[in-house]
């Protein structure tokens, strides 16, 4: 086969990949650009205003109340659920694993991942349910059986609604990292250390939490950037309310473009604020990049992801 | 590390307190166990009830304290045969456009991000390198970003409530992730494998379609499992770029009835839940372990 030719072949593989990619990722990637300097609203007409947009958003008293909801969900969720309860959940279903073999273990890990594959408006169903204000929800349901008033949770308790129902999705990510991590650690370390008069919990300390450190800082900076631009669950539940308590930055910029109600379809100053979060994203990951040392890890993997 | 507790060599107490002290590891040992299982067991109960509450209040009239089911019936079902209300569009014609948009998504990603994983993963050319750190940086770039664009774009191309439209969009954005845990499963052949097919005389079409396929048969399941799902379940496209009702998915629909009937009738809202998510729990019971596997390599946020 020639060369020409079969540079050919390989442009005809790639074709149907790069036709997509072209279409639906870069065209709109550099129309994002474009739109962000316009007032373009629902009919679409491009009205170039220079920087006002970006002007608009330091003006923007909602947005520095965004700004800090943002940092408080994604903080919130990552310490509480993504890195400290997936760990919890791997090192207990990695311990039952070790005693009582794989079924008991894998079940609970697949409990934990059917969230994450369970379609979100059907979540969304579950948890309005769970936290119905009325006496037909679970948790008002048992408070009725100690004879306790019903409380509107949503409501009153918005922020940590969507921590809890984020975070009890985003914790199997850092669960089956950290399961397959914990299990590949060879097993002579954790009988020398067990030799010499060790705990469990001095075994995850001293042994477990060092070996397994890439997988920690990786979780940690990786859910970062997710969290940062996932929304669909808030939307679901709250759609960003009462009063832009639960309207984190994704959200804010979902809301000004195709916004429930008042449907605004305020496309200038929506891609403006979307570029802004992706500043934002960029800033995360070169902060993360260097604290994190991750230089590191790519010259010595420790755990190889898929 | 912690100083040994029990020094034993120089201990003088003998047999007994050996006995003694092994009895009290066991007993800490069911401690711990006991403790661990606590934990797994409360943390997964409100999941539990949860998904339990999803079929049991489908089949029954009326929840006691929100979780102790009374009386079976089908009545909640009744959506199945007649419409919740005259705004509602035919449910088997939103199933069968849901069904429709997962396997769109999922030949999409069989057909498209396999040959092309298999071409950045073996094949020597030019703007190899180039496209390699373009998947990455693609895979990086968020959704919401492009979501408004992509409304420009669909609108542009007259594929606004349309379901083409929305495949395409979830198509394109998942590409990158695709063909980057696909080109995985093409370095993991080895290359004596496809080296020995050449020198027997088959070309390297032949190569790919009889020797390199059949040995990334998992890989291309697992995609197709995961494409298949995200396409089923798929909420925040098909809410954003259809409206007609005659396009509408499962999610639209159940969308509509948490807002038309969510403090009014929770047995159709449990029903109509239960029945998108039916065909996930199915193939996740079987399919868990593929599924593991390519959730690490990232999709959703959260």
């Amino acid at each position: 086969m020639t060369k020409k030719r079969g540079h050919f072949m390989i442009f005809l593989l790639l074709a149907p990949a790069l036709l997509i990619t072209l279409t639906f990722y870069l065209v709109p990637g550099i129309l994002t650009g474009a739109m962000s300097f316009t007032n373009m609203d629902h009919r679409l007409t491009w009205n170039f205003v220079g920087f006002s947009n970006y002007v608009a958003m330091f003006k923007d008293t909602i947005l520095s109340r965004v700004f800090w909801n943002t940092i408080l969900y994604v903080f919130g969720t990552l310490l509480l659920f993504n890195v400290t309860f997936g760990l919890l959940i791997a090192l207990a279903t990695s311990y039952i694993a070790e005693r009582h073999g794989e079924k008991p273990s894998l079940f609970f890990r697949a409990l934990w991942l059917l969230p994450r594959f369970t379609p979100p408006i059907v979540y969304g169903v579950i948890w309005l349910w769970i936290l119905d204000p009325t006496r037909n929800g679970l948790l008002n349901g048992v408070l009725n059986w100690f004879g306790q008033k019903p409380v509107s949770w949503i409501s009153e308790f918005p922020m940590a609604v969507i921590v809890l129902t984020n975070g009890v999705i985003g914790a199997s990510f850092g669960m089956i990292l950290f399961y397959s991590a914990i299990t590949s650690i060879s097993r002579e370390y954790n009988w020398a250390a067990a030799v010499d008069g060790a705990g469990w919990l001095h075994r995850i300390r001293y042994v477990t939490l060092p070996l397994i450190r890439w997988p920690l800082l990786f979780v940690t900076a990786y859910q970062t950037l997710s969290l940062l631009t996932s929304y669909e669950y808030i939307l679901i539940l709250t759609g960003g309310g009462p009063f832009y308590k639960t309207t984190v930055w994704s959200l804010y910029a979902y809301n000004e473009a195709f916004g429930g109600y008042y449907a605004s379809y305020r496309f200038g100053y929506a891609t403006a604020l979307t570029l802004g979060l992706v500043i934002v994203s960029i800033i995360a990951s070169v902060i993360y990049w260097r604290v994190f040392r991750f230089r590191e890890m790519m010259s010595e993997p420790k755990i190889e992801v898929i | 590390m912690p100083k040994l507790k029990y020094d034993l060599a120089s201990s003088h107490a003998g047999t007994a307190t050996l006995v003694h002290l092994a009895k009290r590891e066991a007993r800490k040992e069911k401690l711990l166990t006991f403790f661990i299982y606590s934990f797994m067991i409360l943390s997964s109960l409100p999941l539990v009830l949860g998904y339990g509450w999803l079929i049991l209040n489908s089949f029954t009239d009326k929840m006691v304290y929100g979780v102790v089911p009374q009386g079976f019936t089908i009545k909640n079902f009744r959506f199945l045969w007649e419409l919740p209300s005259r705004y509602y569009p035919d449910l088997w014609r939103t199933t069968w456009n849901t069904f429709l948009l997962a396997l769109g998504m999922t030949a999409i990603m069989i057909l498209v991000a396999t040959p092309t994983a298999y071409v950045i993963s073996r094949m020597k050319f030019p703007a190899r390198g180039f496209l390699l750190a373009m998947t990455l940086i693609l895979h990086s770039f968020p959704g919401v970003t492009l979501l408004i664009s992509l409304y420009y774009v669909l609108r542009t191309l007259n594929l606004l409530n349309s379901l083409v439209g929305v495949f395409l969009v979830k198509a394109g954005l998942m590409l990158p992730l695709g063909i980057w845990i696909m080109k995985g499963f093409f370095d993991g052949v080895p290359w004596d494998v496809e080296m020995s097919g050449l020198v027997d005389g088959a070309t390297r079409m032949q190569t790919l379609i009889k020797i390199v396929l059949p040995q990334v048969k998992p890989g291309i399941a697992a995609m197709a499992i995961f494409s298949f799902i995200n396409g089923w379940s798929e909420y925040i496209y098909v809410i954003t770029f259809i409206q007609t009702k005659e396009s509408w998915t499962l999610s639209s629909y159940v969308n509509s009835i948490i807002g038309d009937f969510q403090f009014i009738d929770y047995g159709l809202l449990s029903a109509t839940a239960l029945f998108y998510i039916a065909p996930v729990l199915l193939f996740f019971i079987f399919t868990q372990k593929y599924l593991m596997a390519v959730t690490v390599s990232g999709s959703k946020g959260g």
